[in-house]
């Protein structure tokens, strides 16, 4: 059983010779297949490669090779391009794509030794909540299989926590990896914008996009960032600075003593779960008992998020995807002249939310109402930014619930895109502020579905929201339990 | 903001490239504008002396030394085109005169 091991306990058990990588991928594997019918959260499983890969590790590990990734297996978001295998981003219209390079997050997995397991399921091209938005397939909760898993990064969170995965990559726009990782009881981290290359990452909203980890501990989330971040030539947006020891720094000391932790009044928002206020409230006891002290601050443009996100977002897709055209790569409808053969190829080849996105974003930027809409909502942006700046000047780390509701039934909002929206109320802001935030699991309701507490960093203050996250989980029990499947 | 909260769908879809069919339009036209109505609150804030952000981190002029790296592999690359010829990706006619 070693697929419901962390990457610590699994990196240990290598180094002391306890278990082979070749061991480590067999086991996941045989999870996948026993449970993967019922969960749904890959697309496609590279399981010879992955062997391949991990009888590598297991020879470089016996010449002598050491590493925290070596021979450990990681699942991929399926808008990651990795060399030789398809990248569908769960769409129709990439069918027949194979990935021609590795994006610079996979080029560095790779160098550390991590095998690459598969990729998995997501709302189509990032764009959803719910992972309902796939055109490939379903993903549901393994907490319980009548639930969303929560999106975009839907099958990057169901994999871990159904254990058919150590550890997995997801993309962060809006909410896409925090939110999912709230709704499936694991960590999920979106790094500071600028602090992992987005080279190879198919782009949503290229200045909103950071890819993460989702994990099963503090500590792994930690160890993955480490090794994902950094400058890379390829993103003339990722920063070049010294990426710090995220995990060695979390020690076996968990007082927060010295530690301010705010909290914002508008992110216990109306029509919240009491279950979910709840398990937060009570979490922000426990760090108070661990000595932290707790602050009340305001960020008080965080209504307008929403309505920000989804123009700013919206605008940068449409010009994004206007390279998904049937020329190059992919799907190809003929027509009788270029422009009929964009038209029907894109008609054919996208699903309802990426239409709907592509044409708001295209109106927003349209002549006319540009001002309106797109400037206005990059001064409000401005604004959002703003209320952060003020908040860490009072907190080193503001926590929050990191969604209103546990995860809500498959089919419950598929059809009303405005609601599905303003679920995103309490993770959008940290994106479009450009600072760090990640979830953990605080609490389960009556019904048995996660709940997930937000921390909320300033930009490059990962470490912060690591130490604060990793002193709570260690000294609870919520990350332990599994779900039964 | 707009004084309707109201998008000519059909119009916009063309400008985006997507021949949507006269259902999508119906239904895509109600959702829009229920989100253009959604979004007209950020007309409430006054923003006359704010700067816009594009970019969470500002970043001016980052340039790098010009050597040439390697492409990526012709023959990867043309292995994705729809339709190839003579190692070139094949189009329709762009002009019909010729």
């Amino acid at each position: 059983m070693l697929n419901t091991k962390t990457i610590t306990e699994l990196s240990e058990m290598l180094a002391a010779g306890e278990c082979t990588s070749v061991d480590i991928v067999n086991d996941v594997l045989a999870a996948i297949d026993a449970r993967d019918g019922q969960v749904g959260a890959y697309l496609t499983i590279d399981r010879d490669a992955a062997l391949d890969a991990a009888k590598e590790a297991d020879a470089a590990r016996s010449a002598g090779r050491r590493g925290t990734l070596l021979g450990v297996p990681i699942a991929i978001k399926d808008l990651l391009n990795v060399k030789g295998q398809p990248c569908t981003c769960a769409s129709k219209i990439l069918e027949g794509y194979t990935a021609p390079y590795d994006a610079t997050v996979i080029a560095k997995l790779r160098e550390a030794g991590a095998i690459l397991l598969g990729r998995v399921n997501m709302d189509e091209f990032a764009m959803g909540s719910s992972t309902e938005n796939s055109a490939l397939g379903k993903t549901s909760n393994p907490w319980n299989s009548d639930h969303v898993p929560g999106g975009s990064s839907g099958g990057s969170a169901a994999c871990v926590a159904a254990d058919e995965a150590v550890a997995s990559l997801g993309s962060d726009t809006g909410g896409s990896i925090r939110q999912p990782a709230a709704f499936c009881g694991c960590v999920g981290l979106k790094p500071t914008y600028g602090m992992v290359s987005r080279y190879g990452l198919t782009a949503f909203a290229s200045s909103l996009d950071q890819i993460g980890p989702l994990t099963k501990t503090v500590k792994d989330s930690a160890i993955l960032l480490e090794a994902i971040a950094g400058k890379d030539s390829k993103d003339s947006t990722s920063i070049d600075a010294k990426v710090p020891k995220l995990g060695k720094n979390l020690t076996d000391d968990h007082s927060l003593a010295g530690m301010k932790l705010g909290l914002p009044k508008e992110y216990f928002v109306e029509g919240m779960d009491p279950e979910v206020e709840k398990a937060v409230r009570d979490a922000v006891e426990h760090c108070k008992s661990l000595g932290a002290e707790i602050i009340d601050v305001s960020l008080p443009h965080s209504k307008y998020a929403i309505a920000v996100y989804y123009i700013i977002a919206t605008a940068e897709a449409s010009a994004n995807l206007a390279r998904f055209d049937g020329i190059r790569y992919g799907m190809r409808l003929d027509g009788k002249n270029p422009i009929e053969l964009y038209g029907k190829t894109r008609a054919a080849g996208f699903g309802s939310e990426v239409k709907r996105r592509v044409i708001l974003g295209t109106y927003v930027l349209s002549s006319g109402y540009y001002d309106a809409y797109y400037l206005r909502a990059q001064k409000v942006r401005t604004l959002i930014r703003n209320d952060f700046t003020e908040a860490f000047k009072q907190c080193d780390a503001i926590l929050s619930p990191c969604t209103p509701t546990p995860a809500y039934k498959i089919g419950e909002k598929s059809d009303d895109p405005l609601k599905m929206y303003l679920d995103d109320i309490l993770t959008t802001s940290v994106n479009l502020a450009g600072n760090c935030g990640m979830s953990i699991p605080c609490g389960f309701s009556s019904d048995g579905l996660p709940i997930g507490l937000q921390i909320i960093g300033d930009s490059f203050k990962e470490s912060t929201i690591l130490k604060v996250g990793h002193a709570y989980e260690q000294t609870t029990e919520w990350h332990c339990r599994k779900p039964k499947i | 903001m707009s004084d309707a909260n109201h998008i000519d769908v059909s119009y916009v879809a063309n400008l985006a490239r997507i021949a949507l069919t006269d259902e999508e339009t119906t239904r895509f036209q109600g959702q829009l504008d229920q989100v253009l109505e959604y979004v007209e609150q950020l007309g409430e804030l006054d923003v006359s002396n704010v700067e816009p952000t594009a970019h969470a981190v500002p970043l001016v002029n980052v340039l790098r030394t010009d050597e040439p790296g390697v492409s990526l592999d012709h023959n990867a690359v043309i292995a994705n085109a729809p339709a190839e010829r003579d190692g070139q990706i094949l189009v329709p006619k762009i002009n019909e005169k010729f």
